[in-house]
C-alpha cells in the first residue's frame, strides 16, 4: 500500500451527483415532481426520465444504511413488525427505514412514492417486497415481468410479452401518474446517452485485464457502478461522469498504478481474483481490507452486472427503445441460468487471467447463492483454478464475522500460492 | 377397499422415496415419467403425452443428506437439499425427465443445477406469467405451453392431440373435484378425515395415474364418511405457509394431537392449483393458460395487482367456519415468510386469531409445536366461549 486516499475528479462528481438527486427528492413534495421507487436489476430508469419522474431504489437505500451503520436498527424495527429472521434482509432494512420516519442516506427525509414500478429481475422476493410496500403507503404498483433465462436464450415471445407488458401495462401507469404523454424521442435520446455511458463502463470494467489492474472490479466496481445502476442512466451527467472515470482509469493503467483503496493506492498486486456474489455492507471496508492488505485484487466480479450484462456486447439501442429494454431486463445477471453464469465466470478467470474465484454467498439472497457451490465446483473442474467460499450477508451485522471470514480469505490466498505453478513461484 | 387398506396404501407410496411405483408403472405401461417440483406444473399436459406425471416433494425425513449439504449454502430451506439427495443417490433414476416451475428463486436456481448435473436428461424451467391480461401473460403462457408440450412429444414418442389433451383435462378436473369433496368432508366432520390420514391419501396422487387417484380418493371420502369415528372437543384451524417444502408426517399429526382440527390447508397446494374445473371451449392448451390467469389459487408466488393480500385467507377462514390460523411455514422460505406478515394484518383486521412456527421437512422434534398448538388452541377455545 502507498501513499493516502486519493479522490479523483469522478469521485467528486459522483458524490454530487447522487446528493442533487436526494436533495430534489426530499424537495418534491414541494415542487409537485412524482416519486416511483423501483428496483436496480432490470430497471426502466430512461424510460422514467421521459416522464420527469424521480426514481428511488430501497436496495441502494438499503446498502446505504448497513454502510452507515444504520441496518442493525431497522432490521429490528421489521422483526419487531412480525418480520421473519430468515428472509431477505435488504426488504428488512427497507421496511424499518420506512418505519422510523424513512430518513434517506443523505439525511434527508424521502418522499413517499406515487406509484411502485415492479421491475423485477432475477428475484422473487422483490415481488413480495412491493407487495409489502404497497399495503405500507397504500399506493399504486406496475409489474412488469421478466421471464427468466431457464434455457439460457431470450426467445422472441419473451421480448414481445415484455414489450406488450410496457405498452399495456408499465406506460398507461407512468403516463397517469405524471400527467405527461409518452414521447419516444425524448426515450431514445437517453438510450444514446446509456449507450454511451455503458460502453465506457465496460471499457473501466475491462482495465483489469491489465497487469497490475488499475481498478478493483469489486470492491471498487461497486462505486464504478452506481450512478449507472442508479437514478442517472440516460442523463448527460452520467455519460460525462464515465467519461471521465474512463480518462482516470486509462490514465492510472498508462502510468503502472493499482487501484485505489480507502487507505491509498494498491502498488503491489499479489492475486487476481473473481468474485462472485454480492459483498457484505455492514463491514464494507473491513472486508475490502481483508483483500487489499494481502495485494488481492478483484479483476472480476458478477456482482457489478446484476444491473447490467453490458461485457457481454448489449447496449441500449435507440432504434428499438421498447425491445431493447427488454433485452436489458432479461440479460441482468441473477436473470441468467446457472450454465450461463458458469460459462460467465469462467470467461472471466481466462479473460482477465485470475488466480482463482471466490464466492460470497450471502444469507439474505436465495436468487444468488442458491446453487453457488455447484458453480464453484464446476468452475474448478474446468478452468483448474482453487475456488473458496465465505458466508456473510448483505446488511445484517450479525451474520459478518469478521475472524471467520478472514480466516477462510489468508487460508484461500495460501491455497492459492501453494497451487502456482513452481516456476511462478520462483518469480515471486 | 377398507380405511385401513387405504391409508397403508398411501403411506407406503408415501415412503416410497426410491419411486419403485414408478419404476413399475413404467414397466407396465412401456412408457416415461417426468418429475416436477412444487408448486403449479400443467400435469395435463405429461399425462397426454402419454407419460406419468411426478410431484415431487423432497424427501422429508426420510433420507440422510450426504452429499446434498456439498451443494448448499447454510442459510436455505431444506427441500432443494434433499431432492439433490435423492437425484444424487440415483432415487429418482425412474424419471425420464423434470420441470420446475417458477415458484421461487430456490426452485429456479435449482432448474440450472440440473442442467449442469443431469445433462442427459431433460430439463425445463417453466415460467408462469406474473400478468394476467389473457393479451398480455396470456398469449406469453399459451407459448411457453406450447413449446413444453412440444418437447414432452419429443420426450414421451407420442402427439399431444387437441383430444387427447381435452380428456387429461377431464380427468384432473375430476381429481380435484374429488379433492374438493375430501376437503369438504374435512370442513364438515373433520373428525372423520383425521390430518395424517387425509394428507396421505392426498400424496398419493403424487405418484398415481390421475384416475387412479380420483376413484382412490372417493374411496377414502366413502370409507371415511362410514366409519365409526368419535368426535374430539377440538378447535378447528387452518394451515397456511406449507405449500412447498412439505412439514413432516409426525407435524401434522402432532398439531391434531395438541387439539386442533385441520379444516384447511394449503399443502401440497400443486394438486389442486386451479380452482374449479378447466373449462375446454376451443384449444385445450388455451384453455389451461385461461384457467391459470383467472383461477389460480391465491399464493404467496403468484402476484396480485390489487387490493391487499389476505382477503382469500379471511374469506377460507369463513368459510370453512375455521376459528383461527396456524402459520407453518419451513425456515427459510421467502415467499412464505415475506407473505405472512400481510396475511397476520388481514387477519388481525378481522379478528382472527393467529399462531405461527417454522418447520424443515426433516424435523425430529415436535414437543415445541405440541405445546404451542396445544396452547393456541386452548385460547381458541376460551375466546370462542368469551
Ligand atoms: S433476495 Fe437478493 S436479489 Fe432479491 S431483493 Fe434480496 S438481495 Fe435483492
Ligand atoms: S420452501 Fe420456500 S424457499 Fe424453499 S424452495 Fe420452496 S418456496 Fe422456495
Amino acid at each position: 500500500m502507498s501513499g493516502k486516499a486519493v479522490k479523483e475528479q469522478s469521485m467528486v462528481k459522483q458524490k454530487e451527483l447522487i446528493q442533487d438527486h436526494y436533495h430534489e427528492l426530499s424537495r418534491a413534495p414541494e415542487t409537485g415532481r412524482k416519486v416511483i421507487y423501483t428496483f436496480v436489476p432490470g430497471n426502466l430508469t430512461e424510460l422514467f426520465r421521459a416522464f420527469d419522474l424521480l426514481p428511488v431504489y430501497p436496495e441502494i437505500n438499503a446498502l446505504q444504511s448497513a454502510m452507515r451503520q444504520k441496518s442493525t436498527l431497522f432490521i429490528n424495527e421489521a422483526e419487531r413488525a412480525g418480520h421473519a429472521e430468515d428472509v431477505c434482509t435488504y426488504v428488512k432494512t427497507d421496511i424499518g427505514m420506512l418505519r422510523r420516519g424513512n430518513v434517506g442516506p443523505s439525511g434527508e427525509k424521502l418522499p413517499p412514492p406515487d406509484l411502485l414500478v415492479l421491475s423485477y429481475t432475477g428475484c422473487f422476493t422483490f415481488m413480495k417486497w412491493f407487495e409489502l410496500l404497497r399495503q405500507e403507503y397504500d399506493c399504486p404498483v406496475v409489474m412488469l415481468h421478466t421471464p427468466y433465462q431457464g434455457d439460457g436464450k431470450i426467445t422472441p415471445s419473451m421480448v414481445r410479452y415484455m414489450v406488450e407488458q410496457m405498452r399495456t401495462e408499465v406506460i398507461p401507469a407512468l403516463e397517469k401518474v405524471s400527467g405527461i404523454k409518452y414521447d419516444e424521442d425524448r426515450l431514445k435520446e437517453a438510450m444514446a446517452l446509456s449507450e454511451s455511458a455503458e460502453t465506457d463502463l465496460v471499457a473501466v470494467l475491462e482495465s483489469a485485464k491489465h497487469r497490475p489492474s488499475p481498478i478493483d472490479g469489486y470492491f471498487g466496481g461497486v462505486y464504478y457502478i452506481g450512478p449507472i445502476f442508479n437514478a442517472f442512466r440516460g442523463t448527460p451527467e452520467a455519460a460525462e461522469y464515465y467519461r471521465m472515470l474512463r480518462g482516470e482509469v486509462e490514465e492510472r493503467m498508462a502510468q503502472g498504478l493499482g487501484p485505489v483503496t480507502p487507505d491509498g493506492l494498491l502498488a503491489n498486486e499479489k492475486f487476481r481474483l473473481v468474485v462472485e456474489g454480492p459483498p457484505n455492507w455492514t463491514s464494507f471496508r473491513e472486508f475490502w481490507k481483508m483483500f487489499h492488505e494481502e495485494g488481492a485484487v478483484v479483476v472480476a466480479s458478477t456482482y457489478t452486472k446484476v444491473g447490467g450484462l453490458y461485457d457481454t456486447g448489449f447496449r441500449h439501442d435507440k432504434e428499438h427503445p421498447l425491445e431493447s429494454l427488454a433485452h436489458y431486463c432479461m440479460g441482468c445477471y441473477t436473470n441468467n441460468n446457472l450454465p450461463q453464469r458458469i460459462d460467465l465466470l469462467e470467461r472471466y478467470a481466462r479473460d482477465y487471467s485470475a488466480d482463482g474465484l471466490l464466492v460470497n454467498s450471502v444469507k439474505s439472497c436465495n436468487s444468488f447463492s442458491a446453487g453457488q457451490l455447484l458453480m464453484l465446483r464446476e468452475f474448478e473442474k474446468r478452468t483448474g483454478l482453487p475456488g473458496g467460499f465465505i458466508e456473510t450477508d448483505l446488511v445484517d451485522a450479525r451474520y459478518f464475522s469478521a475472524a471467520n471470514v478472514k480466516n477462510r480469505i489468508e487460508s484461500y490466498l495460501q491455497m492459492i500460492t501453494q497451487k502456482r505453478a513452481p516456476s511462478a513461484r520462483a518469480e515471486a | 377397499m377398507s380405511l385401513q387398506t387405504l391409508v397403508e396404501r398411501a403411506e407406503a407410496l408415501y415412503h416410497d422415496i426410491d419411486l419403485r411405483f414408478v419404476a413399475q408403472w413404467k414397466q407396465e405401461h412401456d412408457g416415461k415419467a417426468v418429475g416436477h417440483l412444487p408448486i403449479y406444473v400443467p400435469r395435463e399436459l405429461i399425462d397426454a403425452a402419454g407419460m406419468l406425471p411426478v410431484a415431487l416433494h423432497g424427501a422429508g425425513d426420510q433420507v440422510e443428506i450426504i452429499r446434498g449439504d456439498a451443494y448448499f449454502q447454510s442459510y436455505i430451506c431444506q427441500i432443494p437439499r434433499s431432492v439433490i439427495e435423492l437425484a444424487l443417490s440415483g432415487r429418482l433414476a425412474a424419471l425420464d425427465g423434470f420441470l420446475f416451475p417458477s415458484t421461487c428463486d430456490v426452485i429456479r436456481n435449482l432448474s440450472g443445477m440440473w442442467k449442469v448435473l443431469f445433462p442427459d436428461r431433460y430439463v425445463r424451467y417453466l415460467d408462469v406469467p406474473q400478468n394476467f391480461s389473457v393479451e398480455v401473460g396470456g398469449k406469453f403462457w399459451t407459448e411457453e405451453l406450447r413449446e413444453i408440450a412440444a418437447d414432452l412429444e419429443r420426450l414421451g414418442g407420442r402427439k399431444i392431440t387437441d383430444s387427447a389433451l381435452a380428456e387429461s383435462i377431464a380427468k384432473f378436473n375430476d381429481n380435484r373435484r374429488a379433492l374438493g369433496e375430501l376437503f369438504e368432508l374435512r370442513r364438515g366432520e373433520p373428525w372423520r378425515a383425521p390430518a395424517r390420514e387425509a394428507y396421505l391419501i392426498i400424496r398419493a396422487g403424487d405418484v398415481m395415474p390421475v384416475e387412479e387417484h380420483t376413484a382412490f380418493v372417493r374411496a377414502y371420502v366413502q370409507a371415511a364418511r362410514e366409519a365409526d369415528r368419535v368426535k374430539r372437543d377440538h378447535t378447528r384451524v387452518a394451515v397456511t405457509g406449507a405449500f412447498c417444502e412439505q412439514p413432516p408426517l409426525e407435524l401434522i399429526e402432532t398439531l391434531e394431537r395438541a387439539g386442533c382440527y385441520v379444516v384447511w390447508d394449503d399443502f401440497t397446494l400443486g394438486a389442486r392449483f386451479i380452482e374449479g374445473d378447466i373449462e375446454v371451449q376451443g384449444d385445450p392448451l388455451d384453455a389451461i393458460a385461461r384457467a391459470f390467469l383467472s383461477r389460480s389459487a391465491p399464493n404467496a408466488c403468484v402476484f396480485q395487482p390489487q387490493g391487499p393480500r389476505g382477503g382469500w385467507l379471511v374469506e377460507t377462514v369463513r368459510r370453512t367456519a375455521a376459528e383461527g390460523v396456524v402459520f407453518a411455514a419451513p425456515s427459510f422460505c421467502d415467499p412464505a415468510l415475506l407473505e405472512q406478515p400481510m396475511l397476520e394484518a388481514a387477519l388481525d383486521k378481522e379478528g382472527v386469531p393467529h399462531t405461527a412456527f417454522k418447520y424443515a421437512e426433516n424435523l425430529g422434534q415436535f414437543q415445541v409445536i405440541r405445546e404451542q398448538a396445544g396452547t393456541f388452541s386452548d385460547s381458541l377455545r376460551l375466546w370462542s366461549e368469551a
